[in-house]
């Protein structure tokens, strides 16, 4: 289980998620995205508060419909499908742990959300725990933990779900600069072992820098800039340069 | 602001309910071995706690279907109103709910005619234990469904994707969400509904009737006032404290009913919203629990109407009653309020939660005819009669107000207290200046709400008048009470009606006045 990723198809790059005309109406405004990524990729979405960034993870996972258009992954049509078979697992700012229930029991919710869990599926959940440097806590409650531990745990359970797309919606904000990197690192490696695709929101351009191939750039419902993530922030253009402060 | 004034009413208070205490003792006859083997006693004693202790279990097992309905279904019409509706019983007179239950279920009420022509023959249930659960459900229930919706409601959001995203079902939210949300609350909300059917009087006194149904409460008001038998009156009223007393102090976080603001906010999807069954089975809860709640309250408004309104409204005794009654509930009002803020500010900077405001909490272990029953030796003592009784009424239902005043305003004073101490000291601003500026009018809110809230508990009292009531002096509770067991059923009608609307008046007109208006 936690040994091969299901993800294996021979062309190169295939896409994983394609967003076509999706729309979506939050009180005033009105959204609109066109979006692909390819198998692999890691991308990060910056930009300011409010901007749909969010809405836009939201999209993908399922917990908000669009009003129009069509949402592809791993060339599936997503129109319909409740979020529970979605290929997706998401990650969120907090929350992301039940308080009552062990880390055990926490990752071990993404193998049988009724906790009837076998011993090889026992085993797979130590071993999670174990890939992101929590081995042997399985028995603490998340309360004992810190923020970075926590967190660390909730990847574990992406990790014993094994979708491909990986969704970051800021989980790591609220750690110091040293410790986010560090997490990046751990999200990256893991993901790359397993050919897992990460869209990650991120308020810091440095965290994009460090850990995106490719950054996309949102700003009122709509995608300004999108490309490689080094030429994005060496020659910013127009609402991008503003968000950044530059000239 | 020094505590000074604050010791002094926390001396004060503790003078007052230690001189209850006290003569309550004195009064109590000597011998305990006859009172332990006392039969009567056992029986009194029995009967309370299964009535309190069924009551609350049967209120806390109706209340989690609806509030999980509730939940469920985020944007209905009519839900706020429903919402309003299950705060109406919280400040509904206790006399008025007994009527209410008479006019519904009783002999000539609406439900057992219906029941009749639909060819059940129902006989009386109105009277003995299942007519006392059923008004102290409509008391609690709706009271225990709020709060347990709250705590549903505060379950983050990213709880529910986390569940949608990892396909839960209902079952399986049940165990892993709402269970655990609704656990915190529970054994506070639990204690609670124990606790106040347990100090219940109107309600015992009238559906129990007769001393085989005699709560605690009832005795006590028995013994005094029927039998005069002040050593049995004092026994049984000391057991009441004990026993509250007990009660209040195994609860390590006692919580009262603090009205809970419930969120309008933004519907939260579910996983476990869609499915056609569910749906008719939520609204077929929440349609039962809105009849429940909402019947007893049309058959007041509706008996009230069509009574003998205009006989009732110009007799000179209802306006005597109502009169006394205001004026009784606003002493009582204004007691508690200078009496718990000038506590609540005496140690509300000192600690978090202060030794002035546990002693300002301590009338919650007594109840009225405990308290009333002390007083009530301490006056005939004295030599004092049963005229002066309406001073002690005032002070009893004062008293019984204070600990809603601290729990309502000391939360928002700490918070006050907390933001803006180092501000204030930086600027100078303190004393009066403070007051008038930062506090008063953050605080204004939290102190109308807990103000209407002690005057409408007063207005609606009937245990303390019932102790010190002559035929001169008497309210419109009391008033009521009369009416019923005269079976002056379309009288007892207009008067309830009167006295929810003066109630309801007197609430809305002090939260505006001292609260300012509602805003939004």
């Amino acid at each position: 289980m936690v040994s091969s990723p299901k993800v294996d198809s021979p062309a190169p790059d295939p896409i994983m998620l394609t967003m076509s005309s999706v729309t979506f109406r939050y009180e005033e405004m009105t959204m609109s995205f066109d979006l692909q990524v390819a198998a692999g990729e890691c991308l990060a979405i910056i930009g300011p508060s409010g901007a749909g960034k969010s809405t836009l993870l939201s999209l993908i996972a399922g917990f908000e419909r669009p009003e129009s258009g069509r949402i592809l992954i791993d060339g599936r049509d997503m129109a319909g499908v409740i979020p529970a078979r979605r290929p997706v697992t998401s990650l969120f700012q907090e929350h992301n742990l039940f308080a009552h229930l062990s880390l055990a029991d926490n990752v071990g919710l993404g193998l049988d959300p009724g906790l009837a869990l076998s011993t090889p599926q026992r085993a797979a959940v130590a071993e999670a725990l174990a890939q992101v440097g929590l081995s042997g806590l399985e028995a603490r409650k998340p309360g004992q933990l810190s923020g970075g531990e926590r967190q660390r745990a909730a990847l574990a359970r992406s990790l014993v779900r094994n979708k491909p797309l990986l969704l970051l919606d800021e989980p790591f904000a609220a750690l110091g600069p040293a410790q986010r990197r560090e997490m990046l690192d751990l999200v990256n490696r893991l993901a790359r072992a397993r050919g897992f695709t990460i869209l990650f929101v991120s308020h810091q351009p440095e965290d994009a820098r460090h850990a995106a191939g490719r950054t996309i750039f949102i700003e009122a419902g709509r995608i300004q800039a999108d490309g490689p993530t080094a030429a994005l922030f060496d020659s910013p253009g127009g609402a991008l340069a503003a968000y950044l402060g530059r000239d | 602001m020094t505590g000074l004034p604050g010791a002094a009413v926390a001396a004060a208070l503790l003078l007052i309910l230690g001189g209850a205490l006290a003569a309550l003792i004195a009064a109590a006859p000597p011998d305990l071995a006859a009172i332990a083997a006392d039969s009567y006693l056992h029986h009194v004693l029995l009967f309370t706690s299964l009535q309190a202790g069924l009551s609350c279990l049967l209120s806390v097992l109706l209340a989690i279907p609806v509030a999980r309905a509730l939940a469920r279904r985020g944007s209905f019409t009519g839900r706020t109103l429903l919402l309003r509706l299950f705060g109406l019983p919280m400040v509904m007179p206790a006399i008025v709910t007994v009527f209410a239950m008479v006019a519904l279920y009783g002999e000539s009420g609406w439900l057992h005619w219906l029941m009749a022509n639909a060819g059940l023959s129902t006989g009386g249930f109105l009277y003995g234990l299942s007519g006392i659960l059923i008004a102290h459900i409509f008391f609690n229930m709706p009271f225990a469904a709020r709060a347990f919706l709250a705590a549903l409601e505060a379950v983050p959001g990213e709880s529910w994707r986390l569940a949608s995203q990892l396909g839960m079902n209902g079952r399986q939210i049940f165990r892993l969400i709402e269970w655990p949300a609704l656990k915190g609350s529970l054994g506070s909300v639990a204690a609670l509904v124990f606790m106040l059917c347990f100090a219940s009087f109107a309600i015992t006194l009238t559906l129990g009737g007769g001393p085989r149904w005699a709560s605690l409460e009832a005795a006590i008001y028995q013994a005094l006032r029927y039998d005069f038998d002040l050593g049995r009156a004092a026994v049984l009223a000391l057991l009441q404290l004990a026993i509250s007393g007990a009660l209040l102090l195994g609860l390590h976080r006692f919580v009262l009913p603090a009205p809970v603001a419930l969120g309008l906010g933004r519907p939260i999807a579910r996983p476990d919203m869609a499915g056609q069954g569910g749906l008719a089975l939520d609204a077929i809860v929440i349609a039962l629990a809105a009849l429940y709640v909402g019947l007893p309250v049309v058959s007041v408004i509706i008996a009230g109407a069509t009574g003998s309104l205009v006989g009732v409204l110009t007799a000179p005794a209802t306006w005597q009653a109502a009169g006394i009654g205001v004026a009784v509930a606003l002493s009582a009002m204004l007691l508690a309020t200078f009496g718990a803020l000038l506590m609540i500010a005496g140690s509300g900077r000192l600690s978090r939660s202060g030794p002035f405001q546990f002693i300002a909490s301590l009338p919650l272990a007594a109840s009225p005819l405990a308290l009333g029953a002390g007083l009530f030796v301490l006056l005939t003592r004295f030599g004092g009669t049963l005229e002066m009784g309406l001073g002690l009424v005032a002070l009893i239902n004062g008293l019984m107000g204070m600990p809603y005043i601290v729990r309502v305003v000391a939360p928002a004073f700490r918070d006050s207290a907390e933001r803006h101490d180092r501000l204030c000291a930086s600027l100078g601003i303190a004393g009066w200046n403070r007051w008038r500026l930062i506090d008063g009018p953050l605080l204004r809110r939290p102190i109308g709400l807990a103000m209407a809230l002690v005057a409408a508990l007063s207005l609606g009292d009937l245990g303390a008048i019932a102790l010190f009531g002559t035929p001169n002096t008497t309210t419109l509770p009391l008033l009521i009470y009369q009416q019923l067991a005269a079976y002056h059923l379309d009288a007892a009608a207009a008067t309830a009606l009167l006295l929810v609307a003066l109630t309801f008046g007197c609430f809305v007109l002090i939260e505006r006045l001292v609260g300012g208006p509602a805003h939004g």
